[in-house]
């Protein structure tokens, strides 16, 4: 009998960051998973990072997580995606070797002490509420006080190819259907989405000289805060498009798609539809651009990024040969969709504890999300909330104002989800705030407090702290007169204010070039603290006005609602809401934002009632 | 739910009292008291108690759900208005089961709920309720029958459109989205802010219509304003006498005028004065003299020197023209002499600034529109900058459009993401 603080199921990207998080935090942890070479693969395309995709990586990595560092020991095409846009809305980006990357993940877990369990999870354990452990196929007993289940798509996986349908959590593996039954028997009630991947092209039959090539960037950007520069050779993708007789292929044969023949009912993601999808969605559109992008360093194994596909085998050789390049190509795996369960987010707090019983925590696909990035930073954000409930540390606090980590818990659990989810810079209100350059000085503190972050990075981290901030005071200390901003090319009017280093740069077209030449010492710091200060900024009066937004939120919450609050008498509230605030009387608004349920447009509401009750008063 | 029921004209005497009756049951309920007409349509119905005991001859009408103003089913009943006969109707329906007096504003909150209304309708209701003449009357119903709302939708419209083609360029750029966004989403917020500017332009002078005009009655001591004032206003509301520097305050009296709320300010004279207290209603005077939409200048003789500088929109009259042989540009206050053609006049002035079309009328609109309006001004400089700085473009449209969500109700980043991936084919 094995007894665990914590057993993860799952070996996926949400279940290794949830496992070395755990291990960090010096719990006792067990991983169960069906085949241990699969622990860290990349299942879909072989990237990480990327918009909005890449703050979660620095986020994580700020938080001493597995990701950024796997990615930039396998990353062979460094990319700063929005370079030419403004610094909030760049993300950094890589494509990694496929089995590098595995290796290393596997690396950084062989270096934490934890037990390594192969087999299927068929069934929770639980007492009185509380989860016990899990059960595995063979009838074996795992037993821990926490689980954090991280099945991506094996949950009742469904491959699809045409009208062949395989149960599969990925191709060639087992999926987990047991579990599901068990778990509906517990009363969950699972959704289904759907996902797609493109056929797999042999690299050595691809024409590479009729190709345009993209090669990686000159000046690397790395995902992780500790990593200097690629630790492999960087490669080029090529760019290839579909043209009209690939068109006129896949609608001729779009009955034999899964999706189109009516196979299919799970859910797919609008933003990464198949390639049936955008010739039926978008039939105006003559061609769609495909990127081949190579899988590794020694494999010839192509990933064709913008055709995923449910088409049957031959219809998909077809329409590949008919591309520009791919005349000759060889597939070697078939694309397919896969359809898996999902529970309702909804159904889970903000650590992704689950409603279904104490102590079972949900992280990445489950939870009706799609990404790596996004099952990463789920895995540890349950690895926390395991933490917080066993060890009572002191928990990280993810909101939407400080973290895209905040922006997609409060999503998940808020609003649920309707098809897979995926992480966008415009889904974070506060972005000109949430930078991939400042997620360390954004959470790195707290997670040392939380005893997540090791000595090594701390340390790191504050050197670099030290740093800035003696470089954001060298920049307070100065002084400028507009005659002075003038010799040194700035335009300023002749206001007769002076002016400090900061204020000096949030003038558009204001660089540290142009502030060195008024204060030399700028040269001596490092050009990340300089360009740091810089973004900094550039931003600031918007993060004032943000501040000030937020602040009179605050403030609205704090208002008082006078006892005996008339709701019933408040225009434009539905009886729900005033039957849910008449019940439990809330002394405020903040109070009554915290009631399950009531909605911003209900607070609103009562607010305007409040105020123009006490403007009568007055008045 | 509850059935609700409630007298829906005012209480007290009067010829005819509606008792309006709404819910799912409402049909149900009301057989119990007379047999109904087909919907659509008035029948005259004796109306029985439980006891068969007649309560009244009334006529009967009945509305289907969804097309009634709570959204439920409805039927009124129009009664001979005698307390008794309304007071036993309201009894016998408190007996029903499931039937119940509603709760202030509860047929308002219905309607809300059932789609029938928006927030800003509900505001226009209750003004239409309250509405003192015809043109605060007009104004109201330009806002119920959804106008105002139609312009909100339009502006929204556009502003997700840009909004969604500021966010295709920036989180989907590395995938095919074309390179020249920008053009529309100028035009889009061009289009938008112009499109506010002129509401907001019409509803300073709209606003009048809530709150009432100001005519202002200006001159020197003792010319006959106050006689005037009381002639216009019809009962003696200023102290008038011989004696100069009478009115020392400025009177107020608000009249309905061709169906304008006009409050008339009878002013203390405009001279210099020893006395204090005049001389403070002296500058008090000026003050109202300068913020009146009209003013009517009485004076003794034909071009003599005005203490104030005339607007396009001021009249003068001569004053005492009972005392006057001519009676061009001449009014009398003691004799009506000239009153109506002067009121006439003003109603005429006061027209010309009354819009005719969609406006803002509420401070909340009023106040978030020219939010609004300005940083869509900022959206404007910053997109035409090179290079474009999306990501603060954006965040300006944000500011503009949570602006607006205080006005209309919100657009959440989940429908600019829904226009985004209806426009463009992305995934790559």
């Amino acid at each position: 009998m094995k007894h665990f603080d914590v057993v993860v199921v799952g070996g996926g990207h949400a279940g290794c960051e949830a496992l070395h998080a755990a291990c960090r935090y010096g719990l006792n942890a067990a991983l169960v998973t069906l085949d241990k070479n699969k622990v860290g693969v990349m299942s879909c395309n072989p990237a990480i990072g990327g918009l909005g995709k890449g703050h979660l990586v620095r986020e994580i990595d700020a938080l001493d997580g597995v990701m950024g560092t796997a990615a930039d020991l396998s990353g062979i095409q460094f990319r700063l995606l929005n370079r030419s846009k403004g610094p909030a809305v760049q993300g950094p980006r890589t494509q990694s070797d496929r089995q590098l990357y595995l290796q290393a993940i596997q690396a950084l877990l062989a270096q934490q002490d934890y037990t390594l369990i192969e087999g299927e999870a068929a069934a929770l354990m639980s007492n009185a509420g509380s989860v016990t452990g899990v059960r595995l196929a063979d009838g074996s007993e795992v037993h821990a006080r926490s689980v954090i289940l991280t099945a991506g798509t094996f949950m009742r996986g469904t491959i699809h190819i045409g009208d062949k349908r395989v149960s599969a959590g990925r191709m060639g593996e087992k999926a987990a259907d047991e579990l599901s039954l068990q778990m509906e028997s517990l009363g969950a009630v699972f959704g289904r989405l759907k996902t797609g991947t493109p056929p797999r092209l042999n690299g050595d039959t691809i024409d590479w000289s009729q190709l345009e090539l993209q090669p990686a960037d000159c000046d690397p950007v790395m995902l992780s805060f500790l990593s200097k520069g690629p630790a492999v050779q960087q490669v080029s993708c090529g760019i290839t498009h579909t043209n009209s007789h690939t068109h006129d292929i896949i609608r001729q044969n779009i009955g034999k798609s899964a999706m189109y023949g009516g196979h299919i009912e799970g859910v797919g993601p609008r933003y990464c539809p198949s390639i049936e999808d955008k010739i039926t969605r978008f039939a105006d559109k003559s061609s769609h651009q495909v990127f081949l992008e190579p899988e590794g360093l020694t494999t010839n194994c192509v990933y064709p990024n913008g055709i995923s596909t449910s088409l049957p085998d031959d219809v998909q050789e077809a329409y590949v040969r008919s591309i520009q390049g791919l005349e000759n190509v060889e597939i070697q795996q078939p694309g397919y969709a896969i359809e898996y369960d999902f529970l309702n987010p909804q159904g889970l707090s903000s650590d992704l504890e689950s409603n279904l019983m104490g102590g079972l925590f949900l992280a990445g696909q489950i939870n009706g999300t799609t990404g790596y990035e996004e099952a990463a930073a789920q895995g540890l954000v349950a690895a926390i909330g395991v933490a917080k409930r066993l060890k009572g540390v002191c928990p990280i606090t993810f909101d939407r104002s400080t973290s895209y980590i905040g922006v997609m818990i409060d999503d998940l659990t808020t609003r649920g989800a309707t098809e897979p989810y995926r992480m966008f810079t415009s889904r974070a209100e506060f972005r000109l705030k949430l930078r991939a350059d400042n997620a360390d000085q954004r959470l790195t503190e707290q997670g040392h407090t939380s005893g997540l972050v090791s000595g090594q990075r701390y340390g790191v981290y504050q050197e670099k702290v030290k740093r800035l901030d003696q470089c954001r005071s060298l920049l307070s200390s100065m002084s400028v007169s507009p005659n002075q901003a003038r010799q040194v090319g700035i335009d300023l009017g002749l206001d007769g204010r002076r002016r400090n280093g900061h204020e000096l740069l949030s003038i558009p077209g204001v660089t540290i070039a142009n502030l060195a030449d008024l204060t030399p010492r700028l040269v001596e710091f490092d050009t990340e603290s300089l360009d740091q200060v810089a973004r900094e900024a550039l931003y600031v009066t918007y993060i004032e006005r943000q501040g000030r937004d937020i602040e009179a939120l605050a403030r609205d919450l704090s208002v008082k609602i006078p006892n005996g609050f008339h709701y019933a008498g408040v225009a434009g509230l539905s009886s729900e809401m005033i039957a849910k605030l008449s019940a439990a009387r809330p002394a405020s608004l903040g109070a009554a934002k915290n009631i399950e349920g009531v909605t911003p447009a209900a607070l609103t509401a009562v607010l305007v009632s409040i105020k123009s009750q006490s403007l009568k008063n007055t008045g | 739910m509850d059935s609700i029921f409630a007298q829906a004209t005012a209480t007290g005497r009067a010829g005819v009292s509606v008792i309006r009756l709404s819910g799912a049951q409402a049909f149900d309920i009301a057989r119990i008291f007379c047999n109904l007409p087909q919907v659509g349509l008035t029948g005259l119905r004796a109306v029985r108690g439980r006891d068969g005991a007649l309560i009244d001859q009334a006529l009967v009408l009945c509305f289907e759900q969804g097309a009634s103003f709570t959204g439920e089913r409805v039927v009124e009943f129009q009664v001979h208005g005698g307390l008794a006969t309304v007071a036993k109707l309201l009894s016998e329906l408190s007996e029903q089961e499931g039937c119940r007096l509603a709760e202030p504003g509860e047929f308002t909150r219905r309607a809300l709920e059932n789609g029938q209304l928006d927030l800003n309708q509900v505001e226009a209701l209750s003004d239409l309720i309250d509405a003192e003449t015809e043109s605060q009357r007009q104004q109201a119903i330009r806002v119920l029958d959804g106008r105002f709302g139609d312009a909100g939708e339009m502006w929204r419209g556009k502003l997700l459109r840009a909004a969604a083609l500021l966010e295709a360029s920036i989180d989907f750029s590395d995938e095919e989205i074309p390179d020249d966004l920008s053009v529309e989403v100028i035009s889009l917020v061009e289009e938008t802010r112009a499109s506010i500017a002129a509401i907001l332009e019409r509803s300073m002078m709209a606003s009048k219509i809530r709150t009432g005009f100001t005519v202002a009655i200006i001159g020197a001591p003792n010319v006959g304003k106050s006689t005037l004032f009381n002639a216009i206003v019809g009962r003696q509301a200023a102290i008038t006498s011989d004696v100069a520097g009478t009115t020392r305050d400025v009177i107020e009296c608000r009249v309905d005028l061709q169906g304008l709320a006009v409050s008339f300010l009878d002013t203390a004279g405009l001279r210099e004065s020893e006395d204090e207290i005049e001389n403070l209603g002296i500058s008090r005077a000026y003050e109202m003299a300068a913020a009146a939409d009209v003013r009517v200048f009485l004076v003794e003789e034909v071009g003599e020197p005005l203490p104030i500088a005339l607007r396009d929109e001021d009249i003068v009259r001569l004053n005492k023209g009972d005392e006057r042989s001519s009676d061009v540009g001449t009014v009398s206050g003691k004799n009506g002499e000239g009153v109506s053609e002067l009121l006439s006049l003003i109603a005429e002035r006061l027209m010309v600034k009354t819009p005719q079309d969609v406006v803002a009328i509420r401070e909340r609109q009023i106040t978030g529109l020219r939010a609004a309006e300005s940083f869509l001004g900022r959206v404007l400089e910053l997109i035409q900058a090179d290079p474009l700085p999306f990501e603060l473009a954006s965040q300006e449209l944000y500011f503009a459009l949570s602006e607006l969500d205080f006005v209309f109700g919100r657009i959440d980043i989940e429908s600019v993401l829904d226009e985004i991936f209806s426009s463009f084919c992305l995934g790559k």
